[in-house]
Order: C-alpha cells, then sequence, then structure tokens
C-alpha cells in the first residue's frame, strides 16, 4: 500500500512524517505548479472551487507516480469541503484509477466512524506506535508555523527582505529532513538566529495586517499568489489568522485536550455582525477582522476561493464591520488565475491606502 | 527652457504622457493607443512629447498596467499602481472630491476619498462589461465614431432596457432590440444607462458615493455615461478637461514628491526613444511551472527580468 494525501502549504512535510512513523509507506505528490492546476481544472466540474480542483490534480501526479491509498478529510455544515471526498473518488474512478480513499470526517460524535477508517489504514497497531509517531508529526507541525510566523514578523524590518523566502525555505528543509524531536527543534533555532544575524532597518515601524479567510487559500501560496511574501516585500507586517497547528487542536484535538478557548472568543466578537456557523471559516473570517480591528491592526485582506459560499457571506459582512470599526478590508477571489499583475495592484493600492491613512512611511524597496 | 514632471500611463488600451510644472499645472499632455506594443507606444510618446514641447525633465513617473516595463525603460522615479496615481490625479485637479469613477480600457474602479486620502477602493473583478473596449466594439458593430456614440444617447427620447451584467447578454439584448425597430438614439442610451447601473451594483457596491464626483478615464468621453451617472446619482459629475490622462498626471505628482526625497532625477533622458528595445523570452524547464522568463533588452544588454515564480532568475 503506497499512501498519498493532497497539499496544503506546508502540510505535507510533518503528514509525510507522521504517516511514515505509523508503518506506512508514503508517496507525496510533486509540488503544486501549473500542471497539477492544470490537471485539476480539465478534470473537475467547473463549477467547484480552486481546492478541489488542485486536490484532484494532486491525486492525478501522486497515482501517476505509483500511490494506490488516498487519504482525504471530511467536513460537515454547508461548506462543499463535506463532499469533495466522494465527488474526487468518483471523478478518479471515470478516470480509470485503481485506488483505495480513505476520508476521516471530524470525530465529533462520529468514533466509530472515525476508529473504522484509522482500523481500515493502519491495521493492528500498538497505542504506543501512533502516540510516538503523533508526537513526531505533531512537533513538526508546530516547528513549520513557528518558522512561518518567524518570518512574517522578521521580513518588513530587514533591509534586504527577499532574504526572509530564502531563510525560511531553508527552514522547511531543515525541518522535513529531522530525523527526532530534538533535531527539529533545532531547526528553529537554527532559523532563529540566520534571522537576527540580518540587518535590519533602523526606528522602522511597519503596517500590521491580519489576513483572514478559508483555510485552504490562506495557508496554500499557489493559490494566494505568495500574499505573505508580496505583502511583507512591501514593509507590511503580517499576521495570518490560520495555523495549522492551531487550526488541528481546535478541531482534532480530543475532548478534553481540544483548546476551546481561542475559538469561543472569536465566535463572540463575530456575535453582533454574525451568530451562527455558516460553513467553513465564515464565521471565523467576521470574528477575526473584529479582533484585528481591536488589536489595532492597519488593514484586513480577506480571501476566499472564488463561489465560495462561506467567505461570500463573510465578503457581505465585512464592509459593515470595516466601517464600524474603522478598519480597511480588502476582498480578494482566488481563483485559476496565475498572472498577478492585477493581484499587485490591489495589494499595492491597499498598502498605499494603509499608510496614507496612517501617516506612517512605509518604506518600498 | 521650461522644467517640469513627466508622468507616464502605460495601460491595456492606451499610452498617455503628462507633463505638469511645479505649479502641478499640466503643461502638456498625449494620448496614444497601445495596440499591444506598449514599449513602441512608450518610445513614439517620447519622441511626439518632445516635438510638443521644449521642456527639461526633473523627475519622472510611471503607472498603469505595464508600469514596471515603462519604469525600466524611461529610467522612472516612481512606480506606481494606477488606483493610487488616479486618486492622486482627482484631488489634484479638484480640490475636496470625495468620489472618483473611473473606467477605462479594461478595467473599471471607484475610489473614494475623505479629506483628501483615499480611505476605500474597489475595481472590476470578474468581468470587464461596461469597460471602453466594449463600448468601442458595440461602437463599431453599429459603424458610428467613438467620439460621437455619447452624445447620440443625448438625444434620445425613451431609452430602452438593456441587460447590463453581462457584455455578452448586453450585445443580444442590443441586437433584439435594434430588430424590433427601436431607434439608435434610444438604445445607445439605453445601453449607457445598463452600464452605469452595472458599474453601481458591481464595482460602486456598498460605498458611500459622496459629492464632489470626479469621473475620468477614456470613457469620461461618453457624455451619455456621464448623464446617466448624473441621473443615477442625482448629483453633478464633473468630468475633469484631462480625464484621459489623470493617471499619468497623478504619476506625474508622485515623481515630484518622490524626487523631493531623492534630490535627483533617474530619468534617462529623450534618447531612449532611439534606443532599440526589444524583449526575448524563454520557458524555463527547472520545475513544472514551466514559467516564462522575459527578458528587457536595451541594445545588447539585458536590462530587466521577470516572468519568474522563484529567484533563479532574478539577477540579471
Amino acid at each position: 500500500m503506497k499512501v498519498t494525501f493532497p497539499h496544503m502549504g506546508t502540510m505535507s512535510i510533518a503528514v509525510k512524517t507522521l504517516l511514515i512513523e505509523l508503518g506506512l509507506e508514503v508517496v507525496l505528490p510533486p509540488p503544486i505548479t501549473q500542471k497539477t492546476l492544470d490537471l485539476g481544472v480539465k478534470n473537475s466540474p467547473e463549477f467547484a472551487c480552486l481546492p478541489l480542483k488542485l486536490n484532484i490534480g494532486n491525486y492525478i501526479e501522486a497515482l501517476e507516480t505509483g500511490a494506490d491509498m488516498i487519504i482525504m478529510g471530511g467536513g460537515i455544515g454547508p461548506c462543499r469541503f463535506g463532499y469533495y471526498g466522494e465527488v474526487q473518488k468518483d471523478i478518479l474512478r471515470d478516470l480509470g484509477y485503481d485506488f483505495n480513499m480513505v476520508i476521516f470526517e471530524p470525530p465529533q460524535g462520529h468514533w466509530r466512524e472515525f476508529y473504522k477508517s484509522l482500523k481500515l489504514l493502519l491495521g493492528n497497531i500498538s497505542w504506543t506506535k501512533v502516540y510516538t509517531a503523533w508526537k513526531k508529526g505533531w512537533a513538526k507541525a508546530q516547528a513549520l508555523d513557528q518558522i512561518s510566523r518567524l518570518t512574517n514578523q522578521s521580513r518588513p524590518y530587514l533591509v534586504k527582505r527577499k532574504e526572509a523566502t530564502k531563510i525560511y525555505k531553508r527552514g522547511l528543509k531543515l525541518i522535513d529532513q529531522a530525523q527526532n524531536i530534538s533535531e527539529t527543534e533545532a531547526a528553529i533555532k537554527r532559523i532563529r538566529t540566520d534571522f537576527d544575524s540580518l540587518e535590519r532597518i533602523e526606528d522602522f515601524q511597519p503596517l500590521k495586517v491580519g489576513l483572514v479567510g478559508e483555510i485552504y487559500v490562506i495557508l496554500e501560496p499557489f493559490t494566494n499568489l505568495h500574499i505573505e511574501e508580496k505583502l511583507g516585500e512591501l514593509g507590511v507586517l503580517v499576521d495570518r489568522s490560520i495555523y495549522l497547528s492551531e487550526w488541528i487542536e481546535e478541531h482534532l484535538y480530543l475532548g478534553i485536550f481540544r483548546d476551546n478557548k481561542h475559538r469561543n472568543h472569536i465566535q463572540e466578537l463575530a456575535s453582533p455582525y454574525l451568530n451562527h456557523f455558516v460553513g467553513g471559516h465564515g464565521l471565523e473570517s467576521v470574528g477575526e477582522t473584529v479582533m484585528y480591528a481591536k488589536e489595532s491592526f492597519d488593514g484586513v485582506v480577506h480571501l476566499g476561493p472564488f463561489t465560495c459560499m462561506p467567505e461570500i457571506i463573510a465578503q457581505s459582512i465585512l464592509p459593515t464591520v470595516s466601517k464600524d470599526l474603522d478598519i480597511p478590508v480588502l476582498s480578494l477571489s482566488l481563483d485559476e488565475h496565475t498572472g498577478d499583475a492585477g493581484y499587485i495592484t490591489r495589494l499595492e493600492a491597499f498598502v498605499d491606502l494603509l499608510a496614507r491613512k496612517e501617516e506612517k512611511e512605509e518604506l518600498i524597496v | 527652457m521650461k522644467a517640469g514632471y513627466m508622468g507616464i500611463d502605460v495601460g491595456s488600451v492606451s499610452t498617455n504622457i503628462a507633463i505638469i510644472d511645479e505649479d502641478k499645472d499640466v503643461l502638456e499632455s498625449l494620448y496614444l493607443r497601445t495596440n499591444g506594443q506598449p514599449i513602441r507606444a512608450i518610445q513614439e510618446g517620447l519622441m511626439r512629447i518632445q516635438e510638443l514641447i521644449d521642456i527639461k525633465i526633473l523627475g519622472v513617473g510611471t503607472t498603469g498596467s505595464a508600469r514596471n516595463l515603462a519604469g525600466v525603460i524611461v529610467g522612472a522615479d516612481v512606480i506606481k499602481n494606477e488606483i493610487t496615481a488616479h486618486a492622486v490625479a482627482a484631488s489634484t485637479v479638484v480640490k475636496g472630491v470625495q468620489t472618483v469613477l473611473e473606467i477605462g480600457g479594461q478595467d473599471s474602479k471607484i475610489i473614494i476619498l475623505r479629506d483628501g486620502i483615499v480611505i476605500d477602493f474597489a475595481m472590476n473583478t470578474v468581468c470587464a462589461a461596461g469597460t471602453g473596449s466594449f463600448l468601442d466594439q458595440q461602437a463599431s458593430r453599429l459603424d458610428i465614431p467613438i467620439e460621437e456614440f455619447g452624445s447620440l444617447a443625448l438625444g434620445a427620447n425613451s431609452p430602452v432596457r438593456i441587460a447590463g451584467r453581462c457584455s455578452v447578454f448586453a450585445e443580444s439584448d442590443m441586437i433584439h432590440k435594434q430588430q424590433l425597430g427601436h431607434n439608435l438614439e434610444d438604445i445607445i442610451a439605453g445601453l449607457c444607462q445598463a452600464l452605469v447601473r452595472n458599474y453601481l451594483n458591481n464595482v460602486g457596491k456598498g460605498k458611500e458615493i459622496l459629492g464632489p464626483v470626479v469621473f475620468q478615464g477614456g470613457v469620461a468621453a461618453n457624455q451619455g455615461i456621464k448623464a446617466a451617472f448624473e441621473e443615477e446619482l442625482g448629483v453633478e459629475v464633473i468630468v475633469p478637461e484631462y480625464h484621459n490622462v489623470m493617471g499619468a498626471i497623478g504619476s506625474a505628482v508622485l515623481a515630484q514628491s518622490a524626487v523631493k526625497k531623492k534630490k535627483s532625477t533617474s530619468f534617462k533622458g529623450f534618447d531612449t526613444s532611439s534606443f532599440d528595445y526589444h524583449v526575448s523570452s524563454f520557458e524555463c524547464n527547472s520545475c513544472p511551472n514551466h514559467c516564462e522568463i522575459i527578458n528587457i533588452h536595451q541594445e545588447d544588454e539585458i536590462i530587466a527580468r521577470w516572468g519568474s515564480k522563484c529567484p533563479k532568475w532574478e539577477a540579471v
């Protein structure tokens, strides 16, 4: 059995480690490229959203290189993601591929189902093995988020901002190669030293922008045309609202381990504008925009895949939040386009708007 | 010899150049068709400007979708996006402006200003219905010069209703109405209203439109559209004298302040127009992205390169 799963940002580095430690043979899809997108677009329903199409591209590329078992997540609520696995299974079968697919539904309340999927994948496995595998994978997931955060927090201050992405990529490689938890931790330390050794702009106060929206397009730079890098290089300090490890803590951690504090806080902040779940990250997009406004950020960029229903709901609410709390919001829909000229125009204009509003002098290199 | 600042706006449809003096008054302006060849348009523009006016250039700015290309060729002091450039121009030309409606060849935007500061903007996203190229196309289909297209609308008695959400639907709707025997003026007036409705619902969605309202961009020359905006918004819509080169004016104003900070200009001089510029491209095969890398050559030297997703080809 050769296992594969779709990409989402840097997730594969942690998940690969987890699966290998569980004793599975893993075939990673190649990194998302234009070819992945072309394959996905060609073989998916036209009206489906971008993440589904890229998943399909990932699967095809992985199946072609020998994978025969696909792991996919399920979902609840009005977001179409809940149907992805089933639809994708049919599409791939119609294309003539021979494979199995395990779809993990969120475990809330459906323990038996979750356990059955796990059993199907792993057979009889000791719980201690599961525990050590999880710990290793988890250490990597946290490390990935830490270096990403570190990169975003350092980039605007650097004299040579382009160096930040190089260091970040080096960090990804180190974490990927780490054999155990202490090597993973050493990688973080190494990246921190690398950043500390770079020359910084003196007395510089960057604009602060929060990034909210749908998880896939937030986490996958291929879809958001590297927004964190672009904003950072314009001299903006970017704070991403979603990190994979936090998301896992909130959604997959079991019962008493689950930390609902942040989630409840966001829901509370959203409640004057939206007081119920609308699927996906719609509610979070509203709540987190309120949060950024209260933390005196200069602006918020809101991302969603084109035709994403939860984010369309958020998009129609955000102008009111923006007006009430006096925080500029830029909503962007992402789809197949890879030409980024129009996108850069909007981001630049948004940063100009923030800079003039705050009368802060942004240093554009 | 006079001295001034030059702004160059290289858009999809037109390439515009404006020259302003220290008081930000327009000394000269030029409107050229880009014709899909931005480099030639820039060179020809520079040549024609040099014939029109004897001037020492103190600073130069570029904007528009080919702003980076233009910036490299002329040696720009500032390269700014067209939203900022248009906002700067509008607030320079019409003091206290609170709303800018801008409709160009391929895009339309709305900019909301308060106290001279941009507080919100929107640009058309999914479709180009109602922008200049669509009007161009319809004018040539009806065999009317685009310059007269708008004024015909003013002669309408009862404008017909045209679907404006999508240019494909609008065109078939127009043809149906025309085949029913409606007269041309009513159809054109109906089209103007449809486009304005579409613009306000799509681009202007949820924005607080307060006067003074400035209408600029190539389409602002269309009196039918201007009248339709006034009717729909119930306020006077100001079309500035240099409405079709506002991006260039804004970029000249930005150049003025950039040079004040930098102390000197990077302008390469009007000689640029005599150099041979050409573009070469190749597909990088290092990964399946197959990026199309574009080299900009001045004579035999590569002066800029873009198109890659990774840093591999960054260094020139």
